[in-house]
């Protein structure tokens, strides 16, 4: 059966009749043709699709669509504000933190989700929360930087 | 492949209409395997092979055939023609892989872009400032030796109010040239732009999510394939039955000879349908497994060919005070490119448009033009940013699935991979068996090296060391074609093609041998090495790596590896920890000193090198491709593991000065070392050696016991 579902999409209201049990990843990028957000392994292995639903990171290649009812949903197309950058996206882009750059949507929202709820991630924290996110390029060590020079200028730190 | 139906010329006048006004340069590339293939009659232009625009709005354009796949040649490209011509790096595009705007390429693979393709550019580059400047020199009546280039204007050297921009001379412009006589390039010491460390020019589209890449890629009407596949290599279709995926609304089935896809216009629809599809496959014939396969290679191997020799084996052996004999091994190793093989095919009329995530577009161009009995003019491939390759998009079926689908379905249409497929289709790094017979005289000097490997093929097989008695013999190397139906699935390139296995057996026989003649792993190196190159590049890694060996099991594990991969010098220092309780290995910290001749982008090189080393673990520790009776038993990242970031040692990288040789290759001489030197510093650390990659807990634990 489907469903309306609405919700909240980087800032503006959204509206989607389809079936709830189908997964977030493909409303994204089939039904909104939002691309930003990847399908790299589709079983929930690898982070590529990685979106903030009401501020906390979710795999939505593994996320039904039902669940996002009445909430707020953020991508990599909403980081931006007014047509700027965010300091994660500036920070990726200085340390060169990407090569192929298809995980790199999930990374930077991973990254996100992260810095939301720890402003001040040690090296260890930030290993630890990413570990899911996989990237085959083997930029590890440039987003590990990236991700901690964000956080300096989010905090309001000289970078 | 000779073959006269294929043209993939682009006439000179539809290129210049194509692209609008402006100053044109044609030139030759020189990569000799697309000379090659040009002399074997594939049929494009015979005097050029490369186009560089400078546009009506000053803009310049580079028309290559490469693609961008992460490595960074659309930066490093950029840089050099940037350099050459005298404008500011941010008015260079770059136009990459598309069959329509772009000559005739090979394929982006072998660290072959920058080494071949960008000397040409350069050359080209020059050749466009040369023309600029007799086009100022007429604009302003100034001799032409008294003008000169500068951020994108020529201007007079005694004079500074004299001056045409590129623009101003553009424009109105439809010159196009083919400069017999090449005007000089710069001087190293004169670069300002080419050799400085430069940021990713791709990188702000790839942080907001607009990059485009294949799977992005969004038509009107186009509908999402899914294809039916065998659950094994080998195995048949027998029977099918569609009618319960028939019922799911709007989805359209197609079976067309031995393919069967349902297509839906989203793409977790069409999967739903796919799993309602009731098959039966006859077994594969395959009875091989990961347990079973090295036996079968040597049987199965082809009758081989001498690599190199030199001196007498008898005579070597005669000279030997002690003689040793090991044998190697890897398995299967998958490519596991973050993007999944994905194309999009439009088919109107007799013309096709295909956007594919490939390093061969022009490949892939010949194919669709075959699959679809289209003319290859009338077929046009796209090559948007490729998310990862490593050798594993220099093919790939998707492409002329996508084809077929979308000419019999009357949509476009966009078959992307499953990671299951992915893995399944890959053409792995293939299984292979080395052994090494040798022998040291008494004074430590390697005096006999007699060398055979089975599917490892002859890159980086070819002994650097001061070995006056060898012989290598190679049987069957890393292609599918070579390998013949030996492997029970597709194989192929996989980053450092053969090298990888090369250089683990060839860096591992070195230790083992240091360790009898009592020297430590870099003092046996260089008593060994007369190439001075080698012996400074092995020296800076030493530096930095700032630690001395030890008698192993010296608890530390410190371990070395070098090489020669066409022409870029490699050594790479580890340091590792091994837990003897589970048989895990922390790398802690890798050096790498490379010298790779000029260096276009050393932030770009240096980006490379961590890549190398990182991806590089992957196969040292996990990556190995289970399989039994045509079955590919690894199907995600759930139980093919690769590198994460809790595995990320310190890294540190030494770009070896040497600007007067020309660019060498970057993208994957460093990964080649990384089997050896982890090798190496494991034995450093246990005592004990490991002779198969990957080094898995399970095999560590097992050396220990």
């Amino acid at each position: 059966m489907e469903k309306n579902i609405r919700f909240n999409l980087n800032g503006k209201m959204v509206n989607v009749t389809t079936s709830p049990d189908r997964m977030l990843l493909w409303i994204l990028r089939s039904d909104l043709d939002l691309t930003g957000t990847k399908h790299s392994c589709g079983e929930g292995f690898c982070g590529a699709c990685t979106v903030l639903v009401n501020d906390e990171p979710v795999l939505s290649c593994q996320f039904p669509a039902q669940g996002v009812e009445g909430k707020e949903v953020l991508t990599i197309e909403g980081l931006q504000k007014n047509g700027k950058l965010h300091p994660l996206q500036k920070a990726f882009m200085q340390h060169n933190a990407l090569q192929c750059g298809f995980c790199t949507p999930g990374m930077i929202m991973g990254a996100y989700g992260m810095l939301l709820k720890n402003p001040r991630p040690s090296s260890k924290d930030i290993i630890d929360t990413m570990e899911g996110n996989l990237c085959r390029c083997g930029s590890y060590g440039r987003i590990i930087q990236a991700i901690q020079t964000a956080a300096r200028m989010m905090r309001g730190e000289k970078p | 492949m000779r073959n006269d139906e294929y043209d993939f010329t682009l006439d000179r006048r539809e290129f210049i209409k194509l692209v609008g006004g402006g100053i044109v340069i044609f030139f030759t590339a020189g990569d000799p395997l697309t000379l090659q293939e040009r002399r074997q009659g594939r049929g494009y232009p015979e005097d050029f092979n490369a186009y560089l625009l400078i546009g009506e709005d000053g803009r310049v354009s580079c028309f290559t055939g490469k693609i961008e796949m992460g490595q960074g040649i659309h930066t490093s490209l950029a840089q050099m023609l940037a350099e050459e011509l005298d404008v500011p790096l941010n008015s260079v595009d770059m136009v990459m892989g598309d069959t329509k705007l772009c000559p005739y390429d090979s394929g982006t693979f072998g660290s072959r872009s920058t080494k071949y393709f960008g000397p040409p550019l350069r050359q080209a580059a020059a050749e466009a400032r040369g023309v600029l400047i007799q086009l100022a020199s007429e604009h302003l009546g100034v001799p032409a030796e008294k003008l000169m280039a500068k951020d994108g204007t020529i201007v007079a050297r005694d004079d500074a109010k004299k001056k045409a921009s590129y623009i101003e001379l553009a424009r109105g412009k439809k010159i196009e040239r083919h400069l017999a006589k090449k005007p000089p390039i710069k001087h190293y010491s004169k670069h300002s732009i080419s050799g400085k460390p430069t940021n990713r020019m791709d990188s702000e589209q790839k942080v907001t999510g607009e990059a485009k890449f294949a799977i992005d890629v969004r038509l009107p009407g186009m509908l999402y394939a899914r294809i039916l596949r065998p659950p094994a290599h080998g195995a048949t279709l027998k029977s099918v039955d569609t009618s319960e995926a028939k019922k799911i609304p709007n989805i359209q089935v197609i079976q067309d000879g031995d393919m069967v896809a349902v297509l839906h216009k989203h793409p977790d629809v069409a999967e739903s349908a796919l799993n309602l599809i009731k098959a039966q496959f006859d077994p594969s014939e395959s009875k091989l497994d990961n347990t079973t396969i090295f036996e079968h290679l040597k049987e199965s191997a082809p009758e081989g060919n001498v690599v190199t020799e030199e001196g007498n084996l008898e005579e070597g052996k005669r000279l030997a005070s002690i003689s040793l004999t090991r044998t190697y091994f890897n398995h299967y190793v998958a490519h596991a490119p973050s993007e999944t093989h994905t194309a999009i095919a439009q088919v109107e009329g007799n013309k096709a448009t295909v956007w594919a995530s490939t390093q061969s577009p022009f490949r892939a161009q010949g194919e669709v033009a075959q699959t679809l009995g289209f003319p290859p003019e009338n077929v046009r491939v796209i090559t948007p940013f490729v998310g990862c390759g490593f050798g594993g998009k220099n093919q790939g079926n998707q492409i002329t699935e996508a084809a077929r689908l979308a000419k019999l379905s009357g949509h476009p249409v966009q078959v992307a991979w499953s990671r299951k497929e992915e893995f399944f289709y890959d053409t792995f790094r293939p299984a292979a068996v080395i052994q090494i017979e040798s022998g040291l005289d008494s004074a430590g000097h390697i005096v006999f090296w007699e060398y055979q490997n089975y599917y490892a093929g002859d890159r980086s097989s070819q002994p650097f060391y001061n070995i006056p008695h060898h012989r290598v013999f190679s049987m069957g190397g890393w292609g599918g074609r070579s390998g013949g139906s030996v492997h029970p699935f597709g194989v192929g390139a996989w980053r450092g093609p053969g090298s990888n296995t090369n250089v683990f057996a060839i860096e591992s026989h070195i230790d083992v041998l240091a360790e009898k003649a009592g020297m430590d792993p870099l003092q046996f190196r260089l008593h060994n090495l007369t190439d001075e190159r080698m012996k400074r590049v092995l020296m800076a890694a030493a530096e930095k790596f700032g630690e001395s060996f030890s008698k192993a099991p010296s608890g530390n594990g410190y371990g070395l590896a070098c090489t020669d991969y066409l022409g870029t010098y490699v050594a790479t220092m580890a340091e590792v920890k091994v837990n003897q309780n589970n048989g895990k290995v922390q790398v802690e910290r890798v050096v790498c000193a490379q010298d790779t001749g000029e260096v276009i982008n050393p932030e770009g090189a240096r980006m490379q090198i961590e890549g190398c080393i990182t991806m590089g673990l992957g196969y040292c520790f996990t990556e190995e491709i289970r399989f039994s009776n045509g079955r590919i038993l690894d199907e995600n990242f759930d139980t093919y593991t690769i590198p994460r970031f809790s595995w990320l040692p310190k890294i540190e990288t030494v770009l070896v000065d040497n600007p007067e040789m020309p660019p060498q290759g970057c993208g994957e001489p460093a990964i080649t070392t990384m089997g050896g030197v982890i090798a190496n510093a494991v034995f450093d650390a246990i005592g004990k050696r490991m002779f198969t990659l990957p080094m898995t807990p399970a095999r560590i634990k097992e050396a220990l016991r």
